[in-house]
């Protein structure tokens, strides 16, 4: 029996290709998003801040953080359930630029107002063809139960790496 | 409601929405139930450092600030709004450099919810970026 490997190893390789997903993005920086990873579960972290406010008065999230806020949670965890099997079985992250999914269209629903605190999102992956995929988005604040805000999306796979 | 007045007041609202100002964008014209915002092209908001595209996420907070323009300028409008649902269908990358613009339209206001469409070009204005749909609420407050 092949042992195991040592969890350090395992961390840093997982990190490793989480973390060349989300730098390689500046909107992702600009946003201020965070993911944090348990296993192979990802969930989308936007810490609050001010510029983050569409409406003043309430005050409340702008509709536009927060849809950039999920189609962010979706296209990294496309890319990361996409990668993941090959960077496992490899142990080692893919060569060459990295190619991101392209969205091809996405509809947020906005189910109560955004309130000026950190937000939570996770993604699924409902259908992933070879060139096609659909995600389900869910984001929530204070109670994972209630949602704030969900999307849907279709998005276009990178074209497959030729083999070597 | 073109005048000069109602443009400078309307361009200092959008302008003091802070995610809308973090993404320097600015309201270039507005009329009965629309409004044309613009976004200049910012290397922060790059969403394929590949290609230098702008995010869709940073186009979605453009629709979404342009049409709810759109619904506070319309004669039947309440004194705010907020965005029930917007779909948005990207239909080619914006190209890097430039600047893009949003045109939204409410194409139909009932007592309490404004349907909107909008458009973002870049400079080859005949070829949209995106296109969106999307319903809005019409706050009346307490009558």
């Amino acid at each position: 029996m092949k042992r195991p490997e040592p969890v350090h190893v395992v961390k840093q390789r997982r990190e490793g290709l989480l973390r060349t997903l989300v730098d390689a993005v500046p909107y992702i920086a600009f946003l201020g998003i965070r993911f944090d990873r348990r296993g192979d579960e990802l969930t989308a972290v936007l810490p609050y801040k001010e510029e983050l406010i569409g409406n003043p008065i309430l005050p409340a999230l702008h509709g536009g953080a927060t849809a950039g806020f999920l189609e962010i949670a979706a296209m990294i965890e496309l890319s990361w359930s996409t990668l993941w099997d090959g960077v496992e079985a490899q142990g080692a992250l893919p060569e060459g630029p990295l190619r991101l999914p392209k969205t091809i269209d996405f509809t947020v629903d906005y189910l109560r107002p955004g309130l000026p605190r950190d937000a939570y999102a996770r993604a699924r992956v409902t259908r992933s063809g070879r060139r096609y995929a659909i995600e389900h988005v869910e984001a929530w604040q204070d109670n994972r139960a209630r949602l704030f805000a969900q999307a849907t999306g279709h998005f276009l796979m990178p074209p497959a790496e030729s083999p070597k | 409601m073109q005048d000069r007045d109602t443009l400078t007041i309307a361009r200092q609202f959008i302008e003091a929405l802070p995610h809308s100002r973090t993404l320097g964008m600015r309201l270039e014209e507005m009329g009965e139930g629309w409004a044309l915002l613009a976004m200049p092209y910012d290397p922060k908001l790059v969403g394929d450092p590949q290609t230098g595209v702008i995010h869709g996420g940073a186009v979605s907070a453009l629709m979404d600030t342009a049409s709810g323009a759109a619904v506070l300028c319309h004669p039947q409008a309440g004194f705010s709004t907020a965005t029930l649902d917007l779909r948005i269908d990207y239909m080619r990358p914006a190209t890097p450099g430039q600047t893009i613009r949003a045109r939204a339209e409410c194409h139909h206001v009932t007592r309490s919810v404004a349907f909107v469409r909008a458009v973002a070009t870049d400079d080859d204005a005949d070829r949209p970026v995106a296109m969106a749909t999307g319903a809005f609420t019409i706050e009346r407050g307490a009558q």
